[in-house]
């Protein structure tokens, strides 16, 4: 049985909420780079230009990318040969995160009570996903959302019926009404199948998966590439001010469902999708 | 070509100021989101005094990262200005000529522009590191226990925006998505 301390997990999670926040990922940033080549707005390729030197005054100056540090989502895959010492996995998380805003200047934005709305001053709690997996590792990843974009996320019981058009009619519909507030362009991740909850998870899971990666499955692989299409075609733009860059990528994660159903989740993520990963041995 | 313009913000300031026009604005402002906006207008329908005078200025819908030591102010873009819309209006109507935000605006929002003289700046957002350095100085006046979301007076230098939304109710989201919508 491997031994790990909650003070390394705590560790881990104040470095990640840090990095995450001032760094953008390069797969975004090569995208947006490679996208102006192709946009024939100007006041699109402005803003694409914008955000590349947001993100490149960030990352010089260690602050964050965005002011809406957003909400921390965690996704942890703990190993079943672990055995976790010092204190509360969760409770260490949480510590993590309190650690890592306030070192790292990051903004509180959760309140404890969603009708009564007084801010818990430390951005606590984290939102937290626990897998148990093979192995004797913890694999930590932080995933700090902001709400212009997830204010504008969907989700959709549809019918056996309305089938693949039905999904793509619906992602695109959720796009068309986001408009310019979810910081286009965006990152679109989509859950389809499972349970409710089930096709929301997979949709926050999907705004994970490294842009220009395509799915596993062909059929799968075929549908993102038609929907980023269509909804490149929206005109929306970067900042909403008209273009062609609207999405960056759609990534799409699916789940066998019930005979009866056709969950459909789209959990839209801004330019700056921000996450980091670590794994403690 | 980029227009610099300065607060407070007069009518005739505005009336010169038409959807798509890029701006760099320098003088005060002042932030508020969604819960200091629903304050302000308590204090409105309880007849007390704003705390600062409204008439000509300019909101900046942003709630600011906190500072560092060695800086002005953290990470302070734009955030969802719909969430302000059912306040705005009131605000309109008192003389507020100036709001900086993203995203869309409901009609009751327009209507109050369109009648009384305001318009709609767009900031670019999650360019909240790259907006920071044009602001000068900032120092809380209001709702101090809303943290990050009380009342900032804030002063600024070539605050880059665009008129995403003139006096006149044209409307550059509307116009640039039209433009650029694949036609079939």
């Amino acid at each position: 049985m491997k031994q790990i301390h909650i003070n390394r997990i705590i560790q881990c999670v104040e470095k990640l909420c840090m990095d995450s926040n001032y760094y953008l990922n390069c797969d975004i940033y090569n995208a947006i780079e490679a996208s102006i080549k192709d946009e024939t707005s100007e006041n699109g390729r402005m803003v694409l230009d914008i955000l590349l030197k947001n993100a490149d005054i960030a990352k010089k100056e260690k602050i964050a990318i965005c002011q809406d540090t957003g909400m921390v989502v965690v996704f942890l895959q703990v190993g079943q040969d672990v055995h976790i010492i010092g204190g509360s996995l969760n409770e260490a998380i949480n510590e993590g995160v309190r650690r890592g805003y306030k070192k790292g200047y990051l903004r509180s934005s959760v309140v404890k009570h969603p009708l009564n709305r007084v801010n818990t001053g430390d951005n606590t709690p984290a939102i937290i996903y626990t897998e148990i997996v093979g192995g004797d590792k913890i694999k930590i990843e932080i995933a700090p959302k902001g709400f212009g974009s997830e204010n504008m996320s969907a989700l959709a019981m549809l019918k056996p019926s309305d089938g693949v058009e039905g999904v793509k009619e619906f992602i695109i519909k959720t796009v068309s009404q986001a408009g310019a507030n979810p910081c286009p362009p965006i990152i679109v991740g989509v859950g389809i199948g499972g349970t409710m909850d089930k096709a929301a998870v997979l949709a926050k899971k999907a705004l994970l998966r490294p842009i220009g990666t395509k799915s596993c499955d062909e059929y799968i692989a075929q549908l993102e590439f038609e929907v980023l299409e269509q909804l490149n075609k929206l005109g929306i733009g970067p900042a909403g001010l008209g273009g062609k860059t609207t999405a960056l990528c759609v990534n799409i994660e699916f789940y066998p469902t019930h005979i009866a159903g056709l969950p459909v989740a789209v959990n839209i993520g801004c330019h700056a999708t921000r996450h980091a990963c670590a794994i403690i041995e | 070509m980029k227009r610099r313009i300065e607060t407070p913000l007069t009518r005739e300031d505005i009336n010169n100021l038409k959807a798509g026009d890029m701006i760099e604005l320098s003088g005060v402002i002042y932030t508020a989101r969604d819960a200091a906006h629903k304050k302000l207008l308590e204090l409105i329908s309880s007849g007390e005094n704003l705390p600062f005078d409204i008439e000509n200025q300019v909101i900046y819908y942003v709630g600011p990262c906190p500072s560092s030591e060695d800086r002005v102010i953290g990470s302070a873009g734009p955030t969802t200005s719909g969430r302000m819309d059912l306040y705005a209006p009131k605000l309109i109507e008192m003389g507020l000529t100036g709001m900086i935000g993203k995203g869309q605006r409901d009609k009751e929002v327009i209507d109050a522009m369109v009648k009384h003289g305001a318009v709609y700046f767009g900031a670019v957002g999650g360019a909240g590191a790259l907006i920071s350095k044009s602001i000068k100085s900032q120092q809380v006046i209001a709702f101090e226990e809303l943290g990050t979301e009380a009342i900032r007076k804030i002063s600024v230098v070539d605050f880059p925006a665009i008129v995403v939304i003139d006096r006149y109710g044209n409307n550059l989201y509307d116009i640039g998505r039209e433009k650029y919508a694949a036609k079939g």
